[in-house]
């Protein structure tokens, strides 16, 4: 597509290069200063990284579709790499008949039945963890979701080892055809084949929550077809994100030892305080929005079908939005970041998100003394994802 | 338009809305205490809960689907006066509603 633009303010930036992943504060601030819309011609597409712009384009779902894709490709022309996500991946009223299902699954109502046994497992992990040195990725931030998340959804034991791969790939799969997404294509094959496999109803455990989004369809409120594809979304959105969540949070708590200390004051703050890691370190980085119409947004004219990149890291430190943005702040008042989105899409999981966190984060408050880093931390690349590979630390 | 609200400890506070925009929102971004708004208003966390003062509730009308499956997870009690206030967007009839906060959110 190539579009007369001229009045946007235009840049070179790659940001699903490595290089980008690496330092991307001074770039995210380059395009929130060149203005509210940016024009990206390395990708023939439109960028904003504003609060204000990111908040509205969130917000306007008739104007800027999901349904077109919320990664670089357009649906309309191309071909997904796979059948599209009922919710992610849709507009209403589809969107809505699906996310219903999904947001009873993770309601409140289930984050009480939940609590108690995700915050014993979360003091048991933590205890055991106390004086020594870590690797804080695996063996909390992968380890703590990994020992309660796939038996509440109720899979099977065998084969859990595909479910971080496969994530990797989904948001892998937003970017463009860049190395890491070609490879991560390259390696497909047996995630693919396990975790379709995974979300048949006959596979799930019946006490599960997956079995709950069957049972959907026993009531007629989405076909059988359809809640495969439902707890498809739960496998693909509800790991990696929180791997990434918690390791935002334990670097930022290693690396903002007041507040690790005002955590341990005041452990009630564990929630606060994982909500602000990931205000700040912005797991899920960068989703795409497509117009189904000429749109003004910022003072431009956008055509029909143009794609639309949002920073939602940048958001999140918009100085025109936050004070001190780029400083961890377990007090900080959150509410109004864009880290789970924001309006109809607005993080369906974000509830047993915020509770493993809180678990994570309580029960380091009330057994560690401090948490420090021990080694160079290491970054992972993902079109999509940001975090960390590994994060020697040593808990205290 | 204004929202006067009304603390559990009985302290009032009035703000400015704007026409549009949900009570939830108004009362984050003036940093009324007492509304917390996890969810942003994606009716996931009701944390927005709150009383519409009696001499309110016709004006704001009743509860939008699924308000009250959720107001069940409410931390404090629930009255037939309760709303999540992230569902009550500001018009020209609400202008001076008064809103009354729960003892707690969480
Ligand atoms: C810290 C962890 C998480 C982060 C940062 C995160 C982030 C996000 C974001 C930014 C969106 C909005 C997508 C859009 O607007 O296009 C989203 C949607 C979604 N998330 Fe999460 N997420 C997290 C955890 C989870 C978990 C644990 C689950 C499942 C159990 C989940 C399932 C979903 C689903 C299904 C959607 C699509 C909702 C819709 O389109 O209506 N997420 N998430
Ligand atoms: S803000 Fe979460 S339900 Fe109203």
């Amino acid at each position: 597509m190539s579009l007369d633009t001229p009045a946007l303010p235009r840049s070179g930036l790659d940001p699903f290069s490595t290089d980008f992943f690496d330092d991307p504060y001074p770039e995210h601030e380059k395009l929130r200063e060149a203005g509210p819309v940016v024009w990206l011609e390395r990708y023939g597409v439109h960028a904003v990284a504003r609060h204000a712009e990111v908040h509205r384009v969130l917000n306007d779902w008739a104007t800027f579709c999901s349904s077109r894709g919320v990664g670089l490709q357009d649906f309309s022309r191309e071909t997904p790499w796979r059948q599209p996500s009922l919710v992610l991946e849709t507009d209403p009223p589809e969107h809505d008949r699906a996310r219903k299902v999904l947001a009873r699954v993770l309601s409140p109502l289930t984050m009480r039945e939940l609590r108690d046994g995700f915050a014993a497992a979360a003091e048991a992990l933590v205890a055991g963890l106390v004086g020594r040195e870590i690797d804080g990725i695996a063996d909390l931030a992968q380890a703590f979701p990994l020992s309660v998340f796939p038996d509440r959804i109720g899979l099977a034991r065998q084969g859990r080892e595909h479910l971080l791969p496969y994530a990797g790939l989904a948001f892998n799969a937003f970017g463009p055809d860049n190395a890491l997404r070609r490879e991560a294509m390259a390696r497909a094959a047996p995630h693919v084949a396990w975790v379709t496999e995974q979300c048949r109803r006959g596979n799930l455990s019946p006490d599960g929550l997956g079995a709950r989004i069957h049972a959907a369809a026993d009531a007629g409120e989405v076909t059988p077809e359809e809640a495969v594809l439902l707890v498809r979304s739960l496998l693909t959105a509800g790991i990696d994100t929180t791997v990434n969540g918690i390791g935002a949070a334990l670097y930022c708590l290693a690396r903002f030892p007041n507040q690790f200390q005002a955590l341990r004051a005041d452990p009630k703050q564990a929630r606060n305080a994982f909500e602000e890691a990931v205000r700040l370190e912005s797991p899920v980085q960068t989703f795409f929005r497509t117009t189904t119409r000429a749109v003004e947004l910022g003072g431009a004219i956008l055509p029909e079908g143009a794609k639309v990149l949002m920073f939602l890291a940048s958001a999140n430190r918009d100085p025109r939005r936050w004070d001190r943005p780029d400083e961890y702040d377990i007090a900080r008042r959150t509410s109004g970041h864009v880290g789970f989105g924001s309006g109809i899409h607005m993080c369906v999981g974000q509830l047993i998100a915020r509770l493993e966190g809180e678990v994570v984060l309580e029960a380091l408050a009330r057994h560690a003394a401090a948490i420090e880093i021990a080694g160079p931390p290491v970054r992972s690349y993902n079109n999509t994802l940001r975090g960390l590979a590994r994060l020697p630390l040593r808990i205290r | 338009m204004k929202i006067t609200f009304v603390a559990a400890d009985g302290t009032r506070t009035q703000v400015q809305a704007r026409e549009g925009d949900s009570v939830m929102h108004t009362a984050v971004q003036n940093d009324v205490d007492g509304i917390i708004g996890e969810c942003g208003g994606s009716m996931m966390c009701a944390t927005c809960h709150c009383y519409v003062d009696d001499g309110w509730t016709e004006a704001v009308g009743g509860q939008e689907e699924g308000e009250s499956d959720l107001l069940d997870c409410a931390a404090s009690e629930v009255r037939p006066t309760s709303r999540l206030s992230c569902q009550i967007r500001m018009r020209a009839e609400l202008d001076g509603i008064v809103i009354h906060l729960p003892e707690s959110q969480l």
